[in-house]
């Protein structure tokens, strides 16, 4: 049998995507989730603060993954769990492996990639110092804490200001453990503001901004301190400011990576910037009948804007299948002064109902600032803005009217202070 | 009364055992750390080296050509990752060129085969990443890459399957000769042996003293490494050195077994042998360095950085003799100690029957290991494997898509491992991008749950390397 879709994970975007297209009409849907149940990492986010968006009230990630899981209940959507994808094709052939059901090769009509995101490591970023025990991903450590039950460490030092490591710093001391300091490289926070405020700030927890970890030190194979030291404009640490902190655990939280080993091998089109696949407006990658949503296209900082995202893409998958308009001609967006990237990075005029999602980060913090909007010199639309950080991603929309006016083929996002 | 106590179960002590262990013989294996690989058997350049830099006439040049000879069949039988891709020393000047022809004509009386001097044009031909500044090159078929802790289990649980035993954690603290056996103190309690092989690397000269006159020192010298993503695995097809220097081989460029690439070493001499921390300074030397050779490489796609210690002495030879009446010295086992290990074995073996040791053979020996690699199947395997076991149908790495199957298959080998490091030398999870950030936890439980161990109990490596350090607060009872 054809599957008229297969979504590959059952985090958010997963979960989004198959019932968005679902309820566009699509019947024979399979999710493949590789852990034992559905939510993705959703189920180890315990803190609230999910939804607010989405649902207008404040939910636990479990609470927030649940209403989506609670909503697939209704449909004839397949859930097939302890499952990995081992490879994806062209032609939409899915490789599955479970205990279960031993090794498939499974054709769909359509494919919806929502495998999500993972973290960036100590390798990456290629600290000095000792390997032991006691060093670990923010989010390994949440793992622990919340699916397991353990705690990690007594006294800890964060590097990186990303969101899982504030959500981890506030964590850490509601279990009784001192957390001395959260060590940022840059001269802002990674993550979101209300993080800082209420997993920082309001627990004395000081925050180091341009500092880094120069050297982990252990004793008997774990953590005995880390020395920090200030970094300049190049980020090169300064000799004489070096900081020693007692701890027995370090946090990191330095940066969240697509996943897109599958994607790479079916050879879809990726943005070296996102890391992510390139893809249309409806979340179309460079492949036909191929979608992708959510962190596996670019990270997130809200569950709900993936949420939304991947409903568009359901919903996209549901168009596909049922009947797809032929290709039409495709703007590229490009990133223009101050922005990093932009989500879609092609947009087909044709195909946008109202107005086109675009969503970006910036390089740099701006004030009051000014996003544009440009087709050559012509500016096409322009946004303002109070505030504008990398850690927050920022999101517009360009209605059709407007992009139907752009002569030429690629379109300029882009930021400055007004 | 074990007739042969083996001190220190890196690749030259495992390969001793291993070939000890076809005999009728009761030996013994003391390690100091709590797996076996633990020293310069784990964090090295993993490369069976073809043999042109040792001197000829040297124990070492003998002892490489041979090992690097005997290691493709025995990896084949042991099931050991090898990978014969040939070595490039590539040269930058003509002064290079003249030390790249000085290398052939030592590879030549050293029985080196195949060498060819290449054109800088041929290297480029044969590596498209290498540098337009190379001028030309020592081409060298016979070397390979290998999974180094891999070839040391693999020689050490064959030798357990043969009946040798194991003793971990029992570093030796002291040794005394009693009428004809010799007494070893380790940490592990006391041994008697009637013979004795030292193969404990940088401890080597230590272990050597407690029996006889110093005659060597043992100068503790770290390399430092990248390991880079598979994504960049293309960027090497052979193993890249540049010309050796007065530090050393120089900073190689190399593919893995795993199918990732390997960068590095420095070289500096250290106090604490048994410290392998990176330095700033370490680590930005091997970028510069390896960017001479291959100047497209992407250190943002670095995975994982670590050091190893090398064994080096002040002596340009392998330590290899009669130490004392019945006691080996396999010591002083620097580069080209793993090509050279399973001929340091056979040279082991001569001289324990020159010492007298009546060699028996068994009759049948194990001499073959198996092992389960899941994602090195074809299609149909996969399904046999998963039928026959459905555990190996549960992806746990999902990075080096390893199974839960090949997971425990390692906590139940010949020597089950207490860490996520020990798992992960045997199955290899954590060994990719993610770095066992996502299957660590997944791991830890598996372990716990086969050892029928508490989960605050499972290290990460060595001893005191403990992961989890309490529970977390429970629920009040009202």
């Amino acid at each position: 049998m054809t599957y008229d879709l297969i979504v590959v994970g059952g985090g958010p975007a997963g979960l989004a995507a198959a019932n968005s297209a679902w309820q566009k009409g699509l019947k024979h849907i399979l999710i493949v989730e590789r852990d034992k149940e559905l939510g993705g990492i959703l189920n180890q986010c315990i803190h609230n603060g999910f939804g607010l968006h989405r649902f207008k009230e404040e939910l636990t990630g479990p609470e927030y993954a649940g209403r989506f899981i609670d909503m697939l209940k209704d449909t004839g959507v397949e859930v097939m769990t302890d499952a990995m994808v081992l490879e994806i094709n062209r032609e939409h052939e899915v490789h599955v492996i479970s205990a279960e059901k031993g090794y498939q090769v499974l054709q769909a009509k359509s494919v919806v990639l929502a495998m999500g995101c993972r973290e960036r490591t100590r390798g990456a970023i290629a600290i000095p110092g000792d390997r032991p025990a006691g060093v670990f991903t923010a989010g390994s450590a949440q793992r622990y804490l919340n699916m397991e039950g353990y705690m990690v460490g007594k006294r800890v030092v964060i590097l990186g200001s990303g969101d899982i490591g504030l959500i981890m710093a506030r964590r850490m001391t509601l279990e009784g453990a001192k957390v001395l300091a959260c060590v940022e490289v840059m001269p802002y926070s990674g993550g979101l503001m209300r993080n800082i405020v209420q997993c920082l700030q309001d627990w004395d927890i000081p925050l180091y901004l341009s500092h880094t970890i120069t050297d982990i030190v252990a004793t008997n194979g774990r953590v005995s301190h880390v020395t920090v030291s200030k970094v300049d404009e190049g980020r090169n640490p300064v000799p004489g400011s070096e900081m020693e902190f007692d701890c027995d655990t370090v946090l990191l939280s330095v940066g969240l990576i697509p996943e897109n080993e599958l994607t790479r091998a079916a050879g879809i089109e990726m943005d070296g910037r996102t890391n992510g696949a390139v893809v249309y407006e409806n979340m179309e990658t460079s492949v036909p009948g191929i979608f992708a949503c959510g962190n596996v296209v670019h990270v997130h900082d809200l569950v709900d804007y993936v949420s939304a995202e991947s409903e568009r893409a359901g919903a996209a998958a549901a168009d596909y299948v049922l009947g797809a308009p032929a290709d039409e001609k495709a703007l590229n967006l490009v990133n223009g002064n101050g922005v990093s990237y932009t989500v879609p990075q092609k947009i087909r005029p044709g195909r946008v109902a109202k107005a086109a999602d675009v969503f970006f980060r910036v390089r740099q913090i701006f004030g009051n600032s000014v996003i544009e909007v440009r087709d050559g010199d012509n500016v096409l639309a322009s946004y303002k803005r109070e505030h504008m950080a990398p850690g927050e991603m920022e999101h517009i929309l360009i209605p059709r009217v407007l992009l139907d006016k752009a002569q030429s083929d690629t379109v300029t996002v882009s930021a400055r202070e007004a | 009364m074990y007739d042969v106590a083996v001190i220190g179960c890196g690749v030259i002590g495992a390969a001793a055992a291993f070939e000890l262990s076809k005999y009728q013989l009761r030996v013994l294996v003391l390690e100091r750390e709590n797996d076996v690989a633990m020293g310069a058997s784990r964090a090295n350049s993993a490369i069976i080296h073809a043999g042109y830099d040792p001197k000829p006439g040297t124990l070492m040049a003998r002892l490489n050509v041979l090992g690097n000879e005997m290691a493709e069949g025995l990896c084949r039988d042991l099931s050991v990752p090898f990978q014969r891709v040939g070595s490039l020393v590539l040269a930058f000047s003509e002064e290079e060129m003249e030390t790249v022809r000085e290398l052939y004509d030592r590879g030549e009386k050293n029985g080196v085969p195949g060498q060819r001097i290449l054109t800088g044009e041929q290297v480029r031909e044969m590596e498209p990443e290498a540098s337009e500044k190379v001028v030309g090159a020592l081409y060298a078929p016979s070397a390979g890459i290998i999974n180094p802790w891999d070839y040391t289990l693999a020689f050490a649980e064959t030798a357990v399957r043969n009946g040798a035993e194991i003793r971990l954690n029992a570093a030796v603290e002291g040794i005394e000769r009693q009428g004809d056996h010799y007494l070893l103190h380790t940490a592990a309690g006391d041994v008697e042996a009637k013979y004795v092989v030292n193969a404990a690397g940088v401890e080597s000269g230590r272990i050597h003293e407690m029996v006889a006159e110093k005659t060597f020192t043992i100068l503790p010298n770290r390399g430092e490494y990248y390991l880079m993503d598979k994504c960049e695995g293309g960027r090497a097809r052979h193993v890249l050195f540049q010309c050796p220097n007065k530090d050393g081989k120089g900073v190689l460029v190399a593919p893995t077994t795993g199918g990732n690439l390997i960068v590095g070493p420095n070289a500096e001499g250290v106090t604490d042998a048994h410290r392998v921390n990176n330095t700033a300074a370490g680590m930005a030397f091997v970028q510069k360095k390896a960017a001479l050779s291959v100047p497209g490489l992407n250190f943002r796609n670095s995975i994982r950085n670590f050091a190893g210690i090398r064994a080096n002495s002040d002596k340009d030879e392998f330590q290899i003799g009669v130490a004392a009446e019945n006691f080996i010295d396999l010591a002083g086992i620097k580069s080209p100690g793993l090509s050279s290990a399973p001929a340091i074995a056979l040279e082991c073996v001569e001289l324990l029957k020159q010492c007298g040791l009546h060699f028996e053979p068994k009759a049948n020996p194990v001499t073959t290991r198996k092992k389960v690699r899941f994602r090195k199947l074809n299609d149909e395997e996969k399904q046999a494997a998963i039928r026959e076991n459905p555990l190996y149908g549960r992806v746990i790495c999902r990075c080096e898509t390893i199974t839960e199957g090949e997971i425990v298959d390692a906590i139940h080998s010949p020597i089950p491992p207490c860490s996520l490091d020990g798992v992960k030398r045997r199955a290899g999870t954590g060994m990719g991008r993610c770095q066992g950030g996502f299957c660590g936890p997944r791991v830890l439980d598996i372990l716990a749950r086969e050892l029928k161990r508490n989960p605050m109990d499972i290290l990460q490596d060595g001893e005191g390397s403990n992961i989890l350090l309490s529970e977390t607060k429970r629920e009040v009872e009202a």
